[in-house]
């Protein structure tokens, strides 16, 4: 009993940085409860665990954490962590460490895990294309320069790992959605769509993975391409849901995630309109829109698929709404902290974690009684991220 | 009033001449609690699509080396009114033009604090 909490005690101090310890010194734990916090401004992450809602660790030195995002590996053991500078790091969440670290651009904003586990890809800015890492040892691959049709050079967002082993992203300035199926190097295939769209400014696919989505900014509607039958090529959707009417400024760009979909609905953020769009699944059609008291940044479900957790845009940040999506409308409007913006609900949905970011602290609440669970400090936190997304497509 | 003094001098020094007077006005317009306010809107609002340390992102770099070359005035008007056609919102709602102008100086300066 007494080396038990010994070790656990030695878990907890292994938050300090690992200064050449070579033997762990953890207990066996698996990895399925963590949450993995990034705090932005200072380049680090913070290791949390949901059984207890606990701060277990912090790993320091990750470069520039700006719109940081990461991806698992299979066993949940590391994640990857996409940096805004370039920066690829493969992280060990058991001993708290970096194993592998390179800096792969000037400019990134994203990535992802092919299913096998085997590669991952980074969305690059500058230069504009993806890059191929072997998940093993960081080294890499090879590039996909995001040269469009007309020549130039797109950045890239929305990239996401599809159910064929491949990946699919879209073109920014080009306004393109292209597929890259066997990513092994030798046999890599490419399959591109042009002219889908005015400013595609992020994408995701369905949690099935059989559609990707992308929204555009540039105009009023989605894309949508269906991975069983591109050959059928993309399909817009929603067009014109502004409805001619002047958008209204958009002071944080919406994301779009894999996880908003309940039933037979999809639940999309309007961009420049202070709505929820739902969209039913097999037709594709507009089935309601959820009037909102902002912009929505993150429209996130419950896993149970009864509730919709939305996040806003400035000046709307300190607010959050609950959308009950059995009846389609605003069920509670909360105000839990200052600049809400990350929401990550425990893979079975009891807690719901959330990041407010201007009162330093991670807040965990029981998403159904909207209670508080636990605060946890952390310095100007931003994305969180379970490993239950080592097991989703397109996470 | 000393540390305003101070900062309105070291921007004077680092901006050189040709924004120096406007900077200085624009130092003197805000104050100090409002800019600590500015400061954070900067660094994670406009630094959601500029990057946290302005490096770029969906938006572009906005460096000391990157914002030489153009208008501070110009630069002003992009704050307050956006740029039509891209993502870049007005941000007229929540900044007067002084605090506007307050901020493209530090961005210039570098000197964010």
């Amino acid at each position: 009993m007494r080396r038990r909490a010994l070790l656990a005690a030695g878990f907890a101090a292994s938050a300090a940085p690992a200064a050449g310890a070579a033997v762990p010194c953890f207990e066996p734990r698996g990895t399925g409860d963590l949450m993995v916090i990034v705090e932005r401004a200072r380049g680090a992450l913070v290791v949390a665990e949901s059984t207890h809602c606990t701060v277990v660790g912090r790993i320091e030195g990750l470069g520039d954490l700006s719109h940081a995002s990461m991806v698992f590996s299979r066993d949940g053991r590391f994640a990857f962590v996409f940096g805004r500078d370039g920066g690829l790091s493969k992280v060990d969440l058991l001993e708290q460490r970096i194993v592998a670290r390179i800096v792969q651009a000037g400019n990134a904003i994203g990535g992802a895990i092919s299913n096998d586990g085997r590669i991952i890809a980074v969305a690059n800015y500058d230069p504009g294309g993806v890059r191929l890492f072997d998940a093993n040892s960081l080294s890499p691959l090879f590039e996909v320069p995001a040269i469009g049709a007309d020549g130039t050079r797109s950045k890239v967002v929305g990239l996401v790992d599809t159910a064929d082993g491949g990946f699919a992203f879209s073109l920014y300035e080009a306004g393109e959605i292209w597929l890259l199926e066997r990513p092994d190097g030798t046999r890599a295939q490419l399959t591109k769509f042009a002219g889908v769209g005015s400013l595609p400014y992020d994408g995701n696919v369905t949690p099935d993975g059989r559609f990707y989505l992308a929204g555009l900014f540039g105009e009023d509607g989605l894309v949508l391409v269906d991975l069983w039958h591109p050959e059928a090529g993309p399909r817009r959707i929603l067009d014109g849901y502004g409805r001619g009417q002047v958008p209204l400024p958009v002071y944080k760009m919406p994301h779009l995630e894999g996880w908003a979909a309940a039933g037979a609905n999809l639940f999309l953020p309007a961009v420049g309109r202070h709505e929820v769009l739902v969209v039913d699944r097999k037709h594709w059609q507009e089935v309601a829109r959820i009037p909102l008291l902002g912009q929505p940044v993150f429209v996130v479900v419950r896993p149970d698929g009864r509730e919709a957790w939305v996040s806003f845009a400035p000046p709307h940040n300190g607010t959050v709404q609950v959308l009950d999506l059995e009846h389609l409308t605003v069920a509670e409007t909360l105000a839990p902290g200052r600049a809400i913006l990350h929401l990550e609900f425990a893979p079975r949905g009891d807690q719901l974690w959330l990041s407010a970011r201007d009162d330093d602290r991670v807040l965990v609440i029981e998403p159904r009684s909207r209670r508080l669970l636990a605060a946890l400090p952390a310095d100007k936190p931003s994305g969180i991220f379970s490993t239950a997304r080592a097991h989703r497509i397109g996470s | 009033m000393r540390e305003r003094a101070r900062a309105a001098v070291s921007v004077l020094v680092l901006v050189g001449l040709g924004d120096a007077r406007a900077s200085a006005v624009a130092q003197e317009a805000v104050t100090s609690a409002r800019r600590a306010e500015l400061v954070q809107l900067l660094r994670h609002d406009c630094g959601a699509c500029h990057g946290l340390w302005f490096k770029g992102g969906l938006g572009p770099p906005l460096l000391p080396e990157t914002l030489a070359e153009k208008d501070p005035e110009a630069l002003v008007l992009t704050v307050l009114e956006g740029r039509p056609g891209t993502p870049m919102p007005p941000w007229k709602a929540f900044l007067s033009e002084e605090e506007a102008r307050f901020l493209v100086a530090l961005l210039r300066a570098g000197r964010v604090p």
